[in-house]
């Protein structure tokens, strides 16, 4: 349940920085700090620390060591979300604070929401109204978002997995209830051994996706999308477009960018994790090579690529070969310096990368808002999505499926036990529950119809 | 001409379950009241299945008996067969469900009302609403002989008989259920004071001549040995009596290749029928459409009363045509030469959309008039029964001016139950199911005297020495648990004999009783050697002890839920709240909310197209309005 349960995030930026805080807040939240965290010195408890002290010790996965750290403990009403909080000060790398992150979902927290920690303090009276218009914005940002973008976000396999489990889910309770609700009609003899097989082979199921999100990759929120393009096209000056300010260095010198630029932009509330290449060219220079195979490496990463072409220029050798390698992608074919005569041939780019062409000028900005536009038709038809490996959405995803496999365990243990059938439909429920939470689905009606439509009513 | 007859404090209109419960309630709490029936033969009648209770039907009636209700001790005089369904699954879902002497029940019933303190009976047929000077508020009823009758709340009942149709083939009665005069005119005053009609539908199979049945080719259904009352005020020795058993059937290939051949005639395939009708109830040819892959569907035939031959046929309602229903039964084995009493029809009425009450049953644009049972858009005797009991309690409440009683989702499937038709649009008769409670755990038939029976001794229903037995029992319970816990037994040679003996692992440690008793192989009884110390108990004591402690895990897990669902229920939005002003809402959930105006954001959550984010922005703006 939102608003009444304990959230947790990483309360730091997401670079390779020295230090990283998990922060977590929530009636649950010592609890859940003396689950994960043992103080060095033995005679130190976390649950009888006092508020506003510290502690340092390890920071726990179960009996497994992940890292060192501090422990900040805060009660309420007098921390920032009027609630208890704790911070787990880490080290700073990207992999260990997921760790640790995963460690705290699973002792009983769940990831907060954009902006959660800040609606808290302002639900329970801590900040004033000013401030949280902007809390009220992106929160609202979020709504519509989410409603437009929810058949949309989760496509492929990953949601055909999890609708086919919810589906067997749905399907088992469905049965259970029938039988319970109408005893003369439907028996459950043998059942619990039937329903032991088709759990086992869930819980296999969620092991396997929980396994394709421990890459340990550099991560962060956002579609991948990658600015490509032979030297000096202008893909600095597009980012700087995009970004609104001037980030990546932009010269008439060709090669400027060595390495690749990182960003993150929000265009009408679709999240863009922006990469800006070097130039891709045959080089003879050992550093600019380095940065041109990267650049090649990230293109083959991501999952829209910005390709800028000269307009004022005809297309050479670099961009037949850059056009070969992104040939069958998700390209946006972006000709800029639209402010000059545009000379290059159109009719050829589109001939070999049929998707969005557009015409821009980075320097002066025309052209934005088209470009604005197509992303935005692409996103909500969607062409384009969040790669579901990405980490925020993969986190909260994971902490779905983590709750799903503990709730998938809790029917094998009551089916091991010899529990009554009714008992499994608890935990079979949560599983259903925690699987929609990914699909932006909730229970509502879904079990009543189910009884229904599957199963023949007596009286 | 118009005159003034009488005035009242509340008016009952309807003498079926539910305003039985409500008059009786509102009667007892002392207020003046009136009741209204068609006719003075059918109270309490039941009109289709012979029987009270029923999976999480049972518990609804367990529910009523313990907040003061009459249903329970009315099944417990008139029952000629009881049974405890899924004895053999978890405590939650053990369900009670008795057979009635139908005549019987509703005679008992008639005298119970009879013989109640401020309580009137009156055959009539309200045929309008007479609203106060605002407009707003309920002030009495007319009949439709021209009689004036005023109250200060009006409680509407008319279950299925508003402007009734009876219809199986191409033959239309318009009349109620079992030929009953239709009250045809109330509909339309309660639609010119604004509310909102809607038609809904049910069945009820064909009735048969028991002498003309071969009960020899059928499977008998015997009641249990050991009998457990609906009341909490009753023992088994209170209530033992001889059994009358019911009998299996099944309908077979031939039936089926009947219905489908005669489809076309049904009056559902012809359209004559617009009501919507229950999917969890369906009729013979609609199982058989419906799920062809089943060659039999089980029947049950079972007495409607000790002394009538009439034999009613569980799972076999209808609506095709005579010849097709004389056809089809007579395909059955053992019902050859089946004579039809009574046939199976079905039945349309009128009823309201129920998102435009209150939770305490009232409705929401009309102070003072209340619904309860099938007209709010329910169905079955149980549901009827609870509803009127709480429409009347509400009444009396409001008139004596206290606190309405309104039960959330974790304290009784009452709860459950008038939450959802409040808050859901239902869009066919609602039945109660166990799996619709989502603290099924918490809300047991075995305890509903632990959650209720303090509600009912505070609103004034349940009397001082039901209450101080009711006080004693839980002190009995609660004192033996706190012993068990802190009773301790060591890993003694004596013990682990004895734990041997019982197919049980033996103790490394010291443990508790509890943990014992916690044990699937152990219980409270069995551990009764190695606890020299234990007074004797009475049998239900020993039960709730034995679930307290051997389902403890789930019960304490459904408890924490309960605590983080009641935050949110504890949210209450104003009743003056605009929701143009909430700007950040959706469109549908912003028409949603105006709609079914919820009294908590509790609520707010469970109304269909109220996204999470919609009562995040309702929160905010709630936090902001301050």
């Amino acid at each position: 349940m939102f608003l009444t349960d304990t959230i947790c995030a990483i309360a730091t930026g997401m670079g390779n920085a020295g230090i990283g805080i998990i922060r977590i807040s929530g009636s649950e939240a010592i609890n859940i700090a003396s689950k994960v965290f043992k103080p060095a010195n033995d005679k130190k408890v976390v649950k009888t620390m006092k508020s506003y002290t510290a502690a340092f010790g390890g920071v726990y996965d179960g009996d497994n060591m992940i890292d060192e750290g501090i422990l900040l403990l805060m009660k309420g009403p007098h921390t920032y979300t009027c609630e208890d909080v704790c911070e787990l000060q880490c080290h700073g790398g990207v992999h260990v604070l997921k760790e640790v992150l995963e460690a705290v979902i699973k002792a009983g927290a769940r990831i907060a929401e954009p902006g959660e920690f800040t609606k808290r303090a302002f639900l329970n009276g801590r900040i004033d109204m000013s401030q949280a218009e902007s809390v009220m914005d992106i929160i609202n940002a979020k709504n519509d978002f989410a409603v437009k973008s929810s058949l949309v976000q989760l496509k492929g396999e990953l949601k055909d997995r999890i609708t086919e489990m919810r589906d067997t889910i749905l399907y088992n309770t469905a049965f259970i209830e029938s039988a319970l609700d109408d005893p003369e009609h439907y028996s459950l003899e043998g059942y619990p051994q039937k329903l032991r097989v088709i759990v086992d082979n869930m819980v296999d199921n969620v092991d396997k996706l929980l396994a394709t999100y421990d890459n340990g990759r550099v991560l962060k929120e956002g579609i991948k999308t990658v600015i490509a393009g032979k030297p000096n096209a202008g893909k600095s000056s597009l980012l700087n477009l995009l970004l609104g300010e001037d980030r990546a260095i932009v010269t008439e010198i060709e090669g400027t960018t060595r390495d690749t630029l990182e960003e993150v932009v929000n265009i009408n509330g679709i999240i863009l994790n922006i990469v800006d290449t070097a130039g891709i060219r045959s080089t003879d220079d050992v550093v600019e090579k380095i940065g041109v195979d990267k650049a090649l490496k990230n293109v083959d990463n991501a999952d829209l690529i910005l390709y800028v072409v000269d307009g004022s220029k005809q297309l050479d050798d670099n961009d037949s070969q850059i056009i070969s390698h992104i040939k069958g992608r998700n390209v946006i074919t972006v000709i800029n310096k639209s402010d000059l005569d545009v000379v290059v041939d159109k009719l050829l780019i589109s001939e070999e990368l049929p998707g969005d062409i557009i015409e821009i000028s980075a320097k002066y900005g025309d052209g934005k808002e088209e470009l604005y536009n197509i992303l935005n038709d692409k996103f909500f038809s969607g062409q384009l999505q969040y790669n579901d490996e990405l980490y925020i959405t993969n986190s909260r995803h994971k902490d779905e499926l983590i709750k799903t496999r503990e709730s998938l365990s809790k029917v094998i243990e009551s089916i091991d036990m010899g529990m009554e059938e009714d008992f499994f439909s608890i935990d079979l429920l949560d599983a259903y529950e925690h699987l929609g939470m990914i699909l932006g689905e909730t229970m509502r009606d879904d079990l009543a119809d189910k009884i229904f439509e599957e199963f023949c009513m007596g009286k | 001409m118009p005159y003034l007859e009488e005035e009242y404090d509340v008016v009952v209109v309807g003498a079926g379950h539910a305003g039985c419960e409500a008059a009786l309630a509102s009667a007892r709490l002392g207020l003046n009241t009136i009741i209204f029936t068609v006719s003075m033969d059918s109270v309490a009648m039941m009109p289709c299945n012979p029987n009270v209770g029923g999976s999480s039907k049972g518990h609804l009636v367990r529910e009523l008996d313990a907040l003061g209700g009459e249903m329970g001790k009315n099944i417990d005089k008139t029952y000629i067969q009881s049974k405890m369904l899924n004895s053999s699954k978890g405590p939650a879902v053990h369900s009670l469900r008795a057979q009635a002497d139908k005549k019987n029940y509703s005679a008992a019933m008639k005298e119970t009302l009879e013989n109640t303190d401020n309580l009137t009976l009156r055959q009539a047929e309200v045929s309008e609403l007479i609203l106060g000077e605002d407009g707003r508020s309920v002030v009495g009823v007319k009949t439709f002989s021209g009689a004036i009758y005023h109250a200060k709340a009006v409680i509407l009942a008319t279950g299925t008989y508003l402007k009734a149709r009876c219809i199986y083939g191409d033959v239309v009665n318009h009349t109620g259920p079992n030929g009953l005069m239709a009250a045809n005119h109330l509909s339309q005053s309660m639609s010119d004071v604004g509310i909102e009609i809607r038609r809904f539908k049910t069945g009820t199979p064909a009735r048969l001549d028991k002498r003309s049945i071969d009960f020899t080719q059928m499977e008998e259904q015997k009641g249990d040995e050991h009998v457990v009352p609906f009341s909490f005020t009753n023992t088994e020795d209170d209530i033992k009596r001889d059994q009358i058993s019911c009998w299996l059937c099944y309908t077979n290939e031939e039936t089926h290749e009947i219905i489908r051949n005669n489809i076309s005639r049904s009056p559902l395939f012809s359209g004559v029928i617009e009501g919507t009708g229950p999917r969890y109830c369906p009729s013979i040819e609609d199982k058989v459409m419906k799920f062809p892959d089943k060659n039999r569907h089980q029947i049950f035939i079972e007495p409607e009363g000790e002394n009538t031959n009439e034999m009613y046929m569980g799972g076999m309602s209808s609506s095709l045509p005579e010849d097709v229903q004389y056809a089809m039964i007579r395909s059955m084995k053992g019902l050859e030469h089946a004579k039809i009493v009574r046939n199976a029809y079905a039945i349309e009425y009128d009823c309201i959309n129920a998102i435009n009450l209150k939770p305490t049953l009232e409705f929401k644009d009309v102070a003072g008039l209340y619904g309860a049972g099938q007209i709010n858009g329910s169905s079955g005797y149980e549901e009827a029964a609870v509803q009127g009991l709480m429409a009347g309690i509400n009444a009396a409440l409001k008139i004596l001016g206290r606190n309405p009683l309104v039960l959330d989702r974790s304290q009784a499937y009452i709860g459950v139950l008038i939450d959802d038709l409040v808050t859901k649009e239902t869009r066919e008769p609602y039945r109660m199911m166990t799996s619709r409670a989502e603290y099924r755990l918490l809300l047991r038939q075995d305890n509903a005297d632990l959650r209720l029976t303090d509600i009912g001794h505070d609103i004034g229903l349940i009397d001082d020495e039901r209450y101080k037995k009711f006080c004693h029992k839980r002190e009995l319970i609660n004192s033996e648990i706190d012993r068990l816990d802190s009773t301790m037994v060591g890993a003694n040679k004596s013990i682990q004999k004895f734990l041997t003996s019982m197919g049980s692992t033996t103790l490394k440690t010291a443990a508790s009783l509890s943990e014992l008793i916690r044990r699937p192989e152990l219980s409270y009884e069995a551990i009764a050697p190695i606890d020299p110390e234990r007074n004797e108990l009475p049998e239900d004591v020993i039960d709730q002890i034995n679930i307290s402690i051997k389902y403890k895990g789930y019960i304490d897990r459904q408890k924490e839920q309960v605590n983080q669902f009641k935050k949110l229920e504890n949210r209450r939005i104003p009743e003056d709240i605009d929701y143009n002003d909430v700007t950040n809402l959706r469109k549908e959930a912003r028409q949603k909310l105006m709609l079914i105006k919820p009294e908590n954001i509790g609520q707010a959550s469970r109304i269909s197209g109220v996204s999470p984010a919609d009562v995040t922005v309702l929160l905010i703006y709630l936090k902001s309005r301050k």
